[in-house]
C-alpha cells in the first residue's frame, strides 16, 4: 500500500506538467478534465490510504505509512530525504486538501469559465495541490518545508493572478514578503533542530524532544522560531495583514488557499511537533494570547468591511486565531477539529460569495446587494448553513470544534474564555450581519446587475451542497462526553498527542460548568444573530449611507483596519526605504568617493612629484648631497642614542 | 582523452581562428567551437573519482631557471568551476546577437574562457597568476569596445582597482616562492608552508585583498554596478556568471590552505563584513530604476552570502559556496539575458518605464519567474539548496554563528522584496501603449532560457550529483586547516 503515497503527490504535479505546457492548445473542457480528474484521482488514492490508516488504528496500531524516495541533500552526516509519512494526522489533512480541493476545482471549471486564463489557472491550482500535500506528507521539516514555501509561490501567482492589476500584484508581493519573513523563523528553527537533534526527521526529533524537561531554552528557541513561521503562514498578529488583501485572487482561490488549507498549515506544523510545545510552556502562553488577540482583533475589524470578501477574510484571520487559542491552552485536538470544520464552512462561505459575486456581475460590496435570496436559494440555502456553522449554534459543525476551544481556554485560564466567547459573538454579528445584507432586503444595485442575476450552474451548486452538508454533519466527528459523544476524532489521533497528553494536566471540567459555557456562547450568538436581523434585514439603500465620518471612534477604527496598514507603512516601510536610499547614497558618495580619494591620492601625488624632475643637473646633485647627510646625520644621531 | 591541456588548448586556438572570421557568421563558429569544448569536458566528469585528489595532471617546466611549471590538474573543487565556464561559454555566446558582433569579440570571450579555465585547473602559482591576469584582458576589452555609457572611465576604474589587487597577491606569490625551501611555485609547496603567525596575517591581506575585489565584497566593491551596467549584456554575463568565481575560488584554492592562522584570525572581520554587504546590498537593490543596476547589487549579496560561507570553515558552508557558485552563474546570466531580451524589445531597463510585458511575452515571463524564484531560493530550485547550506554553514560557524545566519538569513525575505518588485515593475501591471507591438521570444533564445530553466530545477531536485562531486575535496581541506590551526 506505501506506494501509493508518491502517487498522491505526483497526480496534481503531472495535471500541472500537462495544463501547464499544453495551456494555449487545449480546450477548456479538456483544462476541466484534466485539473479536476489528476485531483478526484489523488483525494481516491487519500481514502485508500486514510482506510489503511483508519484500519490500523481500529486494532491499536499507530497507523503509521512512511515511504522514501531518494536522498536529497546530503552534506557529510547530515542527510535529507525525499521521504513520506502517513499516520492519522496527514491522512485527515489528505482528505481535506485532496477532498475540498476536487470540489473547489469543480466549482472553479464554471467560476472561471469566461476568464482568458482559464488554464493557467487550473495549473495553477494543481500546482498548489502538488505543494500542500508535500507539506502534508513530509516525514521530515525540510519536506514539509518545501510544501510550506511552494504554497507561498502559488499563493503569490494566485493572488496576483489578474496581474494586469498593479495592486493586485502588489497584494501578490505583500503576501509573498510577509510569508518569506516567517519562513526564515522556519529556517533558523531548521537550524537549531538540525544541531541539536541531529535530524529533521520527525520521529527523530519528536522522539527526543519527549525526553527533554518541560522548559528547555532549546525547546523554547525552536518553539518560538516554528511558531514566528506560522504567525506568517496562517495570518496571525503581527503578520495578518496579507490575509485580506490576498481576496484579489480569484474567488475560488480565496476558499481553498486561504481558507481551508494553506493558512492551516500553521496549526498542523504546530500540532505535528505538539511535544516541543507542550514542554515549552512559555510559547504555549504566548500562542495563547497572540492567538485570542488575533481571533479578537480580526473579528472587531470584520464588523464594519462592505466587501462581502473583505469581511470572510478577516473572519478567517479570527477563526485561525481560535485554533490558536486552542493550541496555545492545550487542545490540540479541538484546535484540529476546528481546521476541519472550518475547511467546511469556510470553503463554504467563501463559494458562496463567490457565486453572489458571479451573479451580480462582479460586484463585491454588500451596500449595492440585497435580496438576493430570490434569485440565489441554493447559494442563500447554503450559505445560511455556513453562517449557523461559523457562529456556533448548535448541532451544526463550528459550535462542537469552538466549544471544545473554549471549554480548554476555560481551564486555562477564564480571561481566554471571556475574550474568545467576545470574538465569537462579534463572529455571530458580523457573519449574519454579511448573509442579512446580502440576502435580506432589497436590492440595492444596478439594474443591469438586476437582469442578470442568476443562480449559479451545477458545478458550483454541487460544491456548495456538499460543502453545506459537511458543515451540518462535520460537529459529529469529535462530540463532547457531556453530550454522550465519543470523541471519535481524538481517539483517532491519540498517537500524534499521545507524548503531550501523557506530560500535560489531563483536561477536566464538570458536566455542569461545562453546559453552562455550552449554552452561554449559544445564547449569546443567537442573540448577536437577532440584533444584526433587526440592524440588516430590513435594510434599505439610504442606511447604509451614513458617512463613515460621522460614526464613533470604535466604528472608525474597526472601518480602517485599527490603521494597521498605515502603522506598518509608517513604522517598517517608510524608515527601511529611508535607509536603503540612504545606503544608495553612501555607496556612491561615501564608499566610491573613498575608493575614487585613494586613486585620486596617487594622481595628486604624482603631480607634485612630477616637479622634482627639473630636468637641473646641479638640482639633483644638490638633492644627492642632501640625502647623503641626512643619511649620515641618521648613523650618527642612532649611535648617539644607542649609547 | 584525458589531455587536460587540450581543453585549455581549443579556446585559444578558436579564439586565433574567430580573429579571421569577418563574416555574420562568427558567432556560429564560436558557438560551434565552444560547444566542442564542453564535449570534450564531459568525458573528464565521467571519469573523475570524487575521492582521489587532483587528477589528469599535466606538467610541464616553464622557466626552467626560476622553477616555473606550467602544472594543471582537476580536482573536486576545480572540477564544478571547469564544467561552469565550459557550460556558460556557449550558451553566453548563443546569447548574443550575431548582427552586432564580429568575430573579433568572439575570439576575445573565448580567450578569456582560456583565462578562466587556467585559473581554475593551476596548480602552480605562477600558471594560476597568468591565467589570472590573461582573463582580465579580454574582458576589459570587450566592456571598453562594445560598452555603453561612460565605458572608458568605468573600465580603467575597474581595470586599475582589480589590478591594484593582483599586484598585492603577485607580491604574496613572490613572497611565499621565496619562503618555498626549494623555490617553488607548487601549490602543494605553498599549502605545505608552515608560515609563522605573524607573517600568514599579512600574507591573509596579500590575498584576500585580490580576492574581495574581484568576487566583490564589501566595501571593495564599488567598481562592480558601474562595470556591470555598461558592459554589453555578454560581457556582464561573463563578469558575473563566471569570473568572480576567480574570487571566491581563490579564496578556497589558495588562501585557506595558505594562511589558515590568518583567516583564524580575520575570519570574524570577514564574516562581518560578508553578512553587512547582504544586507547593504540589497537594501541598496530595493531603490535601484535600473533593472540591470538592481541585479548587479543583488549579486553583491549572494556574494556576500557565499563568501560568508567559505569563512565559516565548515562542511556545509564550504559545500554551499561551491554548489552555489554553479547555481549563481546559472540564474544570474539568465537574469542578465532576460534583462538583456527586454531591453532589445523595449529599448529600456528602466522600471519607471516598463511593465505589463507578460502579456505580450508569456515565455518571457514563465522563464524570468522560474529565475527569479531560483534567485530567491525556493525550495526544489538551485537557490535553495546553495542557500540552505550557506546558512547552516553560517549558522554552525564558531562564536556568532546564530547572528550570522540570521542576518544573513535576511536575504530571504529582502530578497524576495526586490526580486519581485523586479518581476512586477517588468512584467505584471498595465501595458504601456508603447509596447503594445512587443514581440514573445523564439527559437534559440527559448532553448537558451529552456536549458537555464531545467537546471534551475533539476538541480534543485537532484543536487548531490554536483554536492558529491566536492566533498572529498572540502573534507581534505577543513581537515588540513584544523590540523594546521590547532
Amino acid at each position: 500500500m506505501n506506494e501509493l503515497i508518491w502517487i498522491v503527490p505526483l497526480l496534481p504535479l503531472l495535471g500541472f506538467v500537462f495544463i501547464g505546457t499544453l495551456r494555449n492548445y487545449l480546450p477548456q473542457w479538456l483544462v476541466s478534465l484534466v485539473g479536476c480528474g489528476t485531483v478526484l484521482a489523488a483525494f481516491v488514492a487519500s481514502v485508500a490510504l486514510f482506510s489503511e490508516v483508519y484500519g490500523a488504528r481500529m486494532v491499536g496500531g499507530t497507523g503509521e505509512i512512511t515511504q522514501e524516495l531518494f536522498t536529497w541533500i546530503s552534506v557529510s552526516d547530515f542527510q535529507v530525504s525525499f521521504r513520506f509519512l502517513v499516520d492519522p494526522l496527514s491522512a485527515i489533512m489528505l482528505l481535506i486538501v485532496t477532498g475540498i480541493g476536487f470540489l473547489i476545482h469543480l466549482y472553479s471549471t464554471s467560476y472561471m469559465h469566461k476568464d482568458a486564463g482559464f488554464a493557467k489557472f487550473f495549473s495553477y491550482l494543481n500546482l498548489f495541490i502538488f505543494f500542500m500535500l508535500l507539506l502534508v506528507l513530509g516525514s521530515n521539516y525540510l519536506v514539509m518545508f518545501i510544501g510550506w514555501e511552494g504554497v507561498g509561490l502559488c499563493s503569490y501567482l494566485l493572488i496576483g493572478f489578474w496581474y494586469k492589476n498593479t495592486n493586485y500584484a502588489k497584494a501578490a508581493k505583500k503576501a509573498f514578503v510577509m510569508n518569506r519573513i516567517g519562513d526564515l523563523g522556519f529556517l533558523i528553527a531548521l537550524f537549531f533542530m538540525i544541531a541539536h537533534f541531529g535530524t529533521l526527521e520527525f520521529a527523530g526529533v519528536l522522539g527526543q524532544a519527549k525526553l527533554m524537561v518541560s522548559g528547555d531554552a532549546t525547546l523554547l528557541i525552536i518553539t518560538l522560531l516554528l511558531f514566528v513561521a506560522a504567525t506568517g503562514k496562517s495570518a496571525q498578529i503581527p503578520l495578518f495583514t496579507w490575509l485580506p488583501d490576498a481576496m484579489a485572487g480569484p474567488t475560488p482561490v480565496s476558499a481553498l488557499i486561504h481558507a481551508a488549507t494553506m493558512v492551516t498549515a500553521g496549526i498542523y506544523m504546530i500540532a505535528r511537533s505538539n511535544i516541543m510545545f507542550t514542554l515549552s510552556p512559555i510559547t504555549m502562553q504566548v500562542i495563547a494570547i497572540i492567538g485570542v488577540a488575533t481571533a479578537v482583533v480580526a473579528a472587531f475589524i470584520a464588523l464594519t468591511q462592505n466587501d462581502i470578501k473583505k469581511v470572510l477574510a478577516y473572519s478567517t484571520v479570527s477563526q485561525l486565531g481560535y485554533m490558536f487559542l486552542g493550541l496555545g491552552v492545550g487542545a490540540f485536538t479541538g484546535a484540529f477539529f476546528h481546521v476541519l470544520t472550518h475547511a467546511f464552512f469556510k470553503a463554504l462561505l467563501f463559494l458562496g460569495a463567490g457565486s453572489v459575486i458571479h451573479a451580480m456581475s462582479d460586484e463585491q460590496d454588500m451596500r449595492n446587494m440585497g435580496g438576493l435570496r430570490k434569485a440565489l436559494p441554493i447559494t442563500f440555502a447554503t450559505m445560511l448553513i455556513g453562517t449557523i456553522a461559523i457562529a456556533g449554534i448548535p448541532p451544526f459543525a463550528g459550535f462542537f470544534s469552538k466549544d471544545e476551544i473554549l471549554a480548554y481556554a476555560f481551564v486555562e485560564n477564564p480571561v481566554f474564555w471571556v475574550l474568545g466567547l467576545g470574538a465569537a459573538l462579534m463572529t455571530a454579528f458580523y457573519m449574519f450581519r454579511l448573509l442579512f445584507m446580502t440576502f435580506s432586503g432589497t436590492f440595492r444595485g444596478t439594474d443591469t446587475q438586476k437582469s442578470h442575476l442568476h443562480e449559479s450552474p451545477w458545478p458550483m451548486t454541487t460544491a456548495l451542497i456538499v460543502l453545506a452538508l459537511l458543515s451540518v454533519v462535520g460537529g459529529a466527528l469529535n462530540v463532547p462526553e457531556a453530550l454522550h459523544g465519543h470523541h471519535w476524532l481524538a481517539n483517532f489521533l491519540h498517537p500524534i498527542f499521545a507524548d503531550s497528553a501523557a506530560v500535560s494536566v489531563p483536561f477536566s471540567l464538570d458536566h455542569t460548568t461545562e453546559y453552562l459555557l455550552m449554552a452561554a456562547s449559544t445564547i449569546a450568538a443567537l442573540a448577536m444573530a437577532a440584533v444584526a436581523y433587526t440592524r440588516y434585514a430590513k435594510s434599505s439603500a439610504e442606511r447604509s449611507e451614513k458617512s463613515v465620518n460621522d460614526r464613533g471612534i470604535l466604528y472608525r477604527l474597526s472601518y480602517h483596519k485599527l490603521y494597521l496598514d498605515e502603522a506598518y507603512e509608517l513604522l517598517i516601510t517608510k524608515p527601511l526605504s529611508s535607509l536603503a536610499g540612504a545606503f544608495k547614497q553612501a555607496d556612491v558618495k561615501l564608499v566610491d568617493g573613498l575608493v575614487n580619494g585613494v586613486g585620486r591620492m596617487f594622481v595628486t601625488a604624482g603631480n607634485g612629484i612630477r616637479h622634482l624632475q627639473t630636468g637641473h643637473v646641479s638640482f639633483y646633485i644638490f638633492m644627492m648631497v642632501l640625502g647623503v647627510a641626512g643619511i649620515m646625520l641618521y648613523g650618527l644621531i642612532a649611535q648617539l642614542i644607542e649609547r | 582523452m584525458d589531455n587536460l591541456f587540450s581543453l585549455l588548448l581549443l579556446p585559444l586556438i578558436s579564439a586565433i581562428v574567430l580573429v579571421f572570421v569577418r563574416s555574420d557568421r562568427a558567432k556560429w563558429v564560436a558557438l560551434l567551437l565552444s560547444l566542442i569544448n564542453l564535449g570534450l569536458t564531459v568525458p573528464f566528469l565521467l571519469r573523475f573519482d570524487p575521492q582521489a585528489g587532483v587528477q589528469f595532471e599535466q606538467m610541464w617546466v616553464w622557466i626552467e631557471r626560476l622553477n616555473v611549471n606550467f602544472h594543471i590538474g582537476l580536482d573536486g573543487i576545480s572540477l564544478p568551476l571547469v564544467l561552469l565556464t565550459n557550460g556558460l561559454i556557449p550558451l553566453i555566446i548563443a546569447t548574443t546577437d550575431h548582427t552586432r558582433f564580429k568575430g573579433n569579440f568572439y575570439a576575445l570571450v573565448l580567450f578569456m574562457q582560456l583565462g578562466l579555465l587556467l585559473v581554475f585547473t593551476a596548480l602552480d602559482a605562477f600558471s594560476f597568476y597568468v591565467g589570472w591576469e590573461i582573463a582580465l584582458i579580454p574582458i576589459y576589452f570587450i566592456c571598453a569596445l562594445w560598452g555603453t555609457g561612460d565605458r572608458v572611465a568605468t573600465n580603467l576604474k575597474f581595470f586599475i582597482y582589480t589590478f591594484a589587487g593582483s599586484i598585492l597577491m603577485l607580491i604574496g606569490i613572490l613572497y611565499l616562492y621565496q619562503q618555498t625551501p626549494a623555490g617553488s611555485f607548487e601549490w602543494t609547496a605553498f599549502a605545505g608552508l608552515n608560515l609563522p603567525e605573524t607573517t600568514q596575517h599579512w600574507v591573509f591581506w596579500a590575498f584576500f585583498l585580490a580576492f574581495a575585489i574581484k568576487i566583490p565584497i564589501l566595501p571593495f566593491h564599488t567598481w562592480q554596478p558601474n562595470t556591470y551596467v555598461q558592459a554589453p549584456a555578454a560581457g556582464t554575463m561573463l563578469l558575473s556568471g563566471i569570473m568572480l568565481k576567480m574570487g571566491v575560488f581563490g579564496l578556497i584554492r589558495w588562501l585557506l590552505p595558505i594562511a589558515p592562522l590568518g583567516v583564524a584570525e580575520y575570519g570574524t572581520l570577514v564574516m562581518t563584513l560578508c553578512v553587512i554587504g547582504i544586507v547593504y546590498a540589497s537594501l541598496i537593490a530595493f531603490r535601484q530604476d535600473d533593472a540591470k543596476r538592481l541585479i548587479a547589487y543583488s549579486s553583491i549579496a549572494h556574494v556576500g552570502l557565499i563568501s560568508g560561507g567559505v569563512f565559516s570553515l565548515t562542511v556545509d558552508g564550504l559545500q554551499g559556496a561551491m554548489i552555489q557558485m554553479v547555481n549563481h552563474g546559472i540564474s544570474v546570466v539568465g537574469l542578465f539575458f532576460v534583462i538583456d531580451l527586454i531591453e532589445r524589445r523595449t529599448g529600456s531597463r528602466s522600471l519607471s518605464e516598463l511593465g505589463g510585458l507578460a502579456s505580450r511575452t508569456p515565455k518571457l515571463a514563465i522563464a524570468f519567474l522560474i529565475l527569479v524564484m531560483g534567485a530567491v531560493g525556493l525550495p526544489l530550485t538551485n537557490g535553495f539548496i546553495g542557500e540552505f547550506l550557506l546558512l547552516k554553514g553560517l549558522f554552525g560557524t564558531a562564536g556568532y554563528g546564530l547572528w550570522y545566519a540570521v542576518f544573513g538569513g535576511l536575504t530571504l525575505i529582502l530578497g524576495a522584496v526586490y526580486m519581485l518588485r523586479l518581476y512586477q515593475k517588468t512584467m505584471l501591471g498595465e501595458l504601456p501603449e508603447q509596447w503594445f507591438s512587443v514581440s514573445d521570444i523564439k527559437s534559440t533564445d527559448v532553448v537558451i532560457l529552456g536549458i537555464l530553466v531545467v537546471l534551475v530545477v533539476v538541480i534543485g531536485v537532484l543536487p548531490n550529483y554536483l554536492l558529491e562531486l566536492s566533498e572529498p575535496a572540502i573534507n581534505n581541506l577543513l581537515q588540513q586547516i584544523s590540523f594546521r590551526t590547532a
